[in-house]
């Protein structure tokens, strides 16, 4: 038996890398030894990917890209087709979870420096990544057709009329009709179900072939590769991806489920912010919702975009510094100049900002749920601030806290004061 | 893992229903009390089906709530033949919009939508106001195109409007409803079949939801013993390492 097989694989190898593609990206692949929580969150992220791509093909066999059947469809697929309701709440749980795994994953970027030099492409194509998730959940938002559905889409299409000159061409031109309609169902389908996924995979496959090229980062933000064994020249530090780290992942994947499970099966509307009320009314072009949120993962930029003033009555300031506040990760491995990576090295200072820039996504994030006037008005008696949403007020420090995270980054990290690296890594 | 717990539950803030300001009664619901979806099935059937449809809602997905073929056909079937079609009604759309002013809203989903609070709060919180072309208006849903169609069970209500003034010297506006003239029933044998409706409309807008949950123990379960077995798994394997 063993002698066929190695006999299939020879032929195999003979005509295709898989032997030498195994060994590569697997089983002589060394990671370092010393990842810790945060470094499930990638593997995290292709399970949900794959996911969210087995439940959408079998959404996709019921579901009815027409703006007559589109609601009906979706309630078809929850009653009459055969565990529909499972594969439905499956895509809708995977949607919030891919942002929550991918959100985890870039803070871990943060925490240990994996952004910098020789890592910036990796950084970059996940950039691009997060970017395409974002095209890929808003287009998807739209297919059930509800009310949510509808106005948010109608809402994000508007945001491009604001672009001076050629603004309401562009909203026109995407929405292929004057208001969301029947064509824009159709052509946000398509760009859910095929074009942003092919962006997606290639992105990804880009995104783990340049992390096999240079290597992991680690909690220690140091390279493996400078101290090598002399006789193997295997990382004195790495240990092989398989077994050592697949094992591994295994066991974050049974935790991982189980969360998403509790969710699936038991509150899979997560208290309104997983499958918001409003969106089980089928959309109406002639009823605007009275308060229109985008979704929890959308919040923090709408609460950003909210927060800018408009300028001779234009929105468009408030759209570019939303769009600045998303693009804004891509410059980091040019913004920091600290010796060290890790902040498990670095001193008080980029441990303050990184604090501060995450009480800020957070709170930001809290209030683009909510309506501005969620935390009442300031006195009227009040000097500058009298009678101003105090929620408002708070968007826009918090938005200049966000944004001071990225602008003063080379100097409160070059200052800092550093911890030395040690030469191994550590725990 | 604990930190992962942490962060998931800072994004499950307050749960947040729209109620438009307005205090809502709880709704006495249980999901596995058969009797009373039954008893709703028979509510909505007879009050409800008349004007709303609930096209996404099968008559025989009834047999969930332990009603038979048979059952669903003789006490249950009047607006379709057969037990397999969707409770449509056969009300014209435009029409209905001509006479209450908004097309009835189709039920099947109406209890994801507006929560069973609001329904319960909704269908006991109707009162006489001769302003409004039906002769009625509603506590949750002010100007309402609906009559209230219970009026007969219920009896009439009215609002009573009482201006205090607070501690702090400001004009307070108090509303309750006061039962006038009283219906079929009592207010408690009326909050009771409320209730049943309510209940009714709650499993019609997820026939899946009990199943959902039994399965997801199983599931569970199965992940529990799972992770016992990837976690002994990772810690032979990496037991070279440390």
């Amino acid at each position: 038996m063993q002698k066929y097989l190695t006999c299939a694989l020879n032929w195999v190898d003979e005509r295709f890398p898989l032997t030498a593609n195994w060994k590569a990206h697997l089983s002589e692949y060394y990671a370092p030894k010393n990842f810790n929580f945060w470094y499930y969150f990638g593997s995290l992220a292709i399970l949900v990917l794959v996911i969210q791509i087995v439940s959408g093909i079998f959404l996709t066999m019921n579901y009815k890209p027409d703006a007559d059947l589109a609601f009906a469809s979706v309630e078809y697929i929850m009653r009459d087709v055969s565990w529909g309701w499972l594969i439905r709440y499956m895509h809708s749980t995977g949607a919030s979870m891919f942002f929550v795994v991918v959100y985890l994953h870039m803070f871990r970027g943060l925490l240990y420096g994996s952004y910098r030099n020789p890592r910036e492409l990796i950084w970059l194509f996940g950039v691009g990544i997060f970017l395409a998730l974002m095209g890929e959940a808003f287009f998807g938002y739209l297919l059930p057709w509800g009310q949510m559905s509808y106005w948010g889409a109608q809402v994000i299409i508007n945001l491009f009329t604001s672009i001076p000159f050629i603004g309401p061409d562009i909203s026109l031109w995407l929405r292929g009709d004057y208001m969301v309609s029947d064509a824009t169902l159709n052509r946000f389908f398509a760009f859910h179900v095929i074009a942003l996924p092919l962006v997606l995979l290639g992105l990804i496959a880009a995104h783990i072939i340049a992390l096999h090229e240079v290597g992991s980062n680690n909690p220690d933000g140091i390279e493996i590769k400078k101290l090598k064994d002399p006789v193997t020249h295997i990382p004195l530090d790495g240990i092989p991806f398989h077994p050592y780290y697949t094992v591994k992942d295994i066991m974050g994947v049974a935790v991982f489920l189980m969360v998403f499970s509790v969710i699936v099966f038991f509150t899979p509307e997560m208290g309104g912010y997983f499958l918001e009320a409003n969106n089980f009314i089928p959309a109406d072009p002639l009823k605007t919702p009275p308060h229109i949120a985008p979704v929890w993962y959308f919040t923090p930029y709408y609460s950003i975009l909210r927060a800018v003033p408009p300028l001779f009555n234009s929105q468009f300031p408030g759209v570019v510094a939303m769009g600045l506040s998303v693009v804004a990760f891509a410059f980091l491995p040019w913004l920091d100049r600290s010796p060290v990576k890790s902040i498990r090295y670095r001193g008080s200072k980029y441990k303050a900002w990184l604090t501060a820039f995450v009480i800020s996504f957070l709170i930001l994030g809290y209030l683009g749920t909510e309506p501005s006037n969620v935390w009442g008005q300031f006195d009227a008696g009040m000097p500058v601030l009298g009678g101003a949403d105090r929620a408002t007020v708070a968007a826009r420090v918090l938005t200049v806290v966000y944004f001071l995270f990225f602008v003063l980054m080379p100097w409160y990290t070059k200052n800092d004061k550093t911890k030395p690296v040690p030469e191994r890594v550590t725990g | 893992m604990k930190k992962l717990i942490l962060i998931l539950s800072m994004l499950l803030p307050l749960a947040a229903t729209a109620n438009e300001g307005m205090a809502l009664d709880k709704a006495p619901i249980n999901a596995a009390n058969q009797a009373s979806l039954q008893r709703g099935a028979k509510y909505f059937v007879n009050y409800c089906l008349n004007c709303h449809s609930a096209s996404s809602m099968r008559y025989n997905r009834l047999r969930d709530i332990g009603l038979t073929d048979d059952q669903i056909k003789a006490n249950l079937l009047f607006a379709a033949e057969k037990v397999g079609e969707p409770m449509s009604v056969a009300m014209n759309k435009k029409e209905a919009k001509a006479w209450f002013g908004a097309t009835p809203p189709d039920l099947s989903v109406i209890a994801r939508s507006r929560g069973a609070d609001w329904l319960y709060t909704y269908l006991r919180g109707f009162y006489r106001d001769d302003t409004r072309p039906t002769g009625w208006n509603n506590v949750a849903f002010d100007k309402v195109g609906m009559p209230h169609v219970l009026w007969q069970l219920q009896g009439e209500q009215h609002l009573k409007v009482e201006e205090t003034t607070d501690a702090h010297g400001n004009k307070v506006e108090s509303h309750t409803l006061v039962l006038a003239k009283p219906g079929k029933l009592s207010p408690g044998e009326y909050d009771i079949m409320v209730a049943d409706l309510v209940n009714y409309l709650t499993f019609m807008a997820e026939p899946a939801k009990l199943q959902r949950m039994q399965l997801g123990l199983i599931v569970l379960l199965f992940l529990a013993i799972f992770f016992v077995i990837a976690r002994a798994l990772k810690q032979e394997y990496w037991k070279d390492v440390h």
